[in-house]
């Protein structure tokens, strides 16, 4: 499976990620030889296998529904880029 | 006289007083300036906070109350949060960031009374197997510096090679520990998938993710990760089962044949294509001495462990995608200027703040995750994960470890494949199958090329039996010289 430039920009902007037209000739060539050996999968047969989604099938682990960490709401905005009043800012949405 | 420059060597002359914990600090500050020009291989030096931990560690030592490491040098990876001290992941999106609490394996080792003087320089995010995508700079390989040390934990690997530290952490997703601890010709040891708790270890993908050691040899490496692992509610995954010390068969008395009745399994598959002439000559020479010590080797077939890379290559970027959108420019981390508008300011921010491959990783996982894909790559490579694990499974029932070389060749030079990422991911070909799997491995020096640089063999277990995966590097080295071979300049 190979890549075009347009693909690339679709890509791009699913992953919020701003590209030029050089970079996205520069990835497709890139991207395309990472498929080059990803897409040796697809003709393994693979009927009937359940899906390992992670390293131990071990159920997820839940906890009691307590209050275990206290408002540390001023010591994780300090590593924030913008904030005012407790809140994070982010450019304006609603116009 | 200090004794030999290992964890168990100055844990034991710290208790005796033969030196202070202050001293050890000192002299591990001076070795890191010294070779940060040559190696880079700190990101951040933490001087004041080193000594302070010395002083309080003498202070433990001097009441007689002190924990068992208790001013050990250590090093960090920096994708190990630390708080107060900034947690770079080697990224320009992270490059001012300051953790706001310990990752637990950190606040374990803490507890255990290390003194933490830095963190290591990796690849970003832990993506790359040469330490060449850094943010700070490529490292250098100690054994000879225009060749890389391997990675992702490539600044840990050559910090312990140089004798700067006796021991540092490093993770392991794909061979991040393994892989540049065999490429500088010291140990390092990926546990079981759950041993050590994931919480504080900013995430690539989190089903692979595992908190590991470097150390100069394995019983090191057992003393440091005996401290790190233990339960943690905070990560889900985290295996909550009675504590096993798996220093525990390192203290056996042994006689001449320390490891009869254990069987070696030896896989069909690793033999042969893509394998340096020099490591398979190490290689082989190992498994000559580890049968002369009274294991035993048996052939084993995993047929399906040749899908191990391209399985790796669609789940760890699948989840990387999905991870990594967290660094939105907002609530943490590197901000873009210059912005119209939301979306410009997360496409402008991700665009700055990410080097190459972290970014084709992205864009990998991206696609396969995306609508019409997801069956064809993302669930395919799932389902060849299980038949990959079930390989494993039926191997075990008929050995206690698979032994075989950790990386095809010795550490390249720089520069090498930093325009062919797919051959960059082709030397992961031992290493991933581990983190496919959940399984345990270690990686020990077994020899040298004929160029002298470091061969390392790798051995896989059983969940969860770490003790006896350490147990026999722990007798091979006994019966060997390979883990005492200090890179030519660096002698303490």
């Amino acid at each position: 499976m190979s890549l075009g430039p347009d693909q690339i920009r679709h890509l791009a902007k699913l992953a919020r990620i701003a590209i030029d037209d050089r970079d996205a000739g520069t990835l497709a060539d890139e991207l395309g030889a990472i498929l080059g050996i990803i897409d040796r999968l697809l003709a393994i047969d693979t009927t009937g296998v359940v899906p390992m989604a992670h390293a131990h099938d071990s159920v997820v682990a839940l906890r009691d529904d307590a209050v275990t960490e206290g408002d540390q709401r001023e010591l994780f905005q300090r590593a924030a880029p913008a904030v005012a009043g407790g809140l994070y800012l982010v450019p304006k949405v609603i116009e | 006289m200090t004794g030999p420059f290992t964890v168990a060597g100055l844990a034991a002359a710290l208790r005796a007083r033969r030196i202070s914990s202050v001293e050890l600090a000192e002299e591990s500050l001076a070795r890191i300036a010294a070779a940060q020009p040559v190696l880079n291989a700190f990101v951040t030096v933490d001087r004041e906070g080193a000594l302070e931990a010395a002083r309080a560690a003498d202070a433990a030592l001097a009441r007689g109350d002190a924990p068992p490491l208790a001013g050990v040098p250590i090093a960090h990876k920096d994708v190990l949060m630390t708080a107060g001290l900034r947690t770079t992941c080697a990224s320009r999106m992270l490059a001012d960031y300051v953790a706001p609490y310990d990752a637990h394996v950190v606040a374990r080792l803490r507890a255990a009374g290390t003194t933490l003087v830095g963190k290591t320089n990796m690849d970003e995010f832990a993506m790359g197997s040469s330490n060449e995508n850094s943010r700070f700079g490529a490292v250098a390989n100690p054994w000879n510096r225009a060749c890389i040390p391997g990675g992702s934990s490539g600044g840990s690997a050559a910090a312990v090679a140089a004798r700067l530290v006796p021991a540092a952490t490093g993770t392991d997703t794909g061979g991040s520990v393994r892989q540049p601890a065999a490429m500088c010709g010291i140990t390092g040891i990926k546990p079981t998938y759950g041993l050590c708790s994931r919480y504080g270890l900013v995430a690539f993908a989190s089903s692979f993710d595992t908190p590991g050691v470097l150390a100069g040899d394995a019983q090191d490496c057992a003393l440091v990760l005996d401290a790190m692992a233990g339960h943690d509610a905070r990560d889900a995954t985290s295996a909550d089962r009675p504590h096993e010390d798996c220093t525990r068969f390192l203290r056996r008395e042994a006689g001449a044949r320390p490891l009869a009745g254990l069987r070696i399994g030896l896989p069909r598959e690793y033999s042969g294509t893509g394998v340096a002439a020099g490591v398979a000559t190490a290689v082989e020479a190992a498994l000559t001495e580890l049968r002369k010590l009274g294991a035993e080797t048996v052939a084993i077939e995993l047929p399906m462990v040749g899908h191990a890379i391209p399985v790796y290559y669609v789940l760890a970027p699948a989840e990387a995608s999905s991870n990594l959108s967290r660094f939105d420019g907002v609530r943490y981390g590197h901000r873009a200027e210059g912005y119209s508008g939301l979306d410009d300011l997360y496409g402008r921010t991700r665009a700055e703040g990410f080097g190459p491959e972290v970014k084709r990783r992205i864009l990998i996982g991206t696609y396969v995750l995306s609508h019409g894909y997801y069956d064809a790559y993302y669930l395919k490579a799932q389902q060849v994960r299980r038949l990959i694990a079930d390989d494993f499974a039926r191997a075990f029932e008929r050995c206690d470890v698979i032994a075989g070389p950790t990386t095809p060749t010795t550490a390249f030079a720089l520069g090498a494949r930093t325009d062919d990422p797919v051959a960059m991911y082709l030397g992961d070909i031992f290493t991933v199958a581990a983190n496919l799997t959940g399984l345990p491995a270690i990686s020990m020096p077994c020899g040298f090329d004929a160029d002298g640089l470091p061969v390392g063999l790798q051995l896989q277990g059983r969940h969860f039996d770490e003790a006896r995966l350490l147990d026999a590097a722990h007798r091979f080295q006994q019966a060997s010289d390979w883990h005492l071979r200090v890179p030519p300049g660096y002698a303490r």
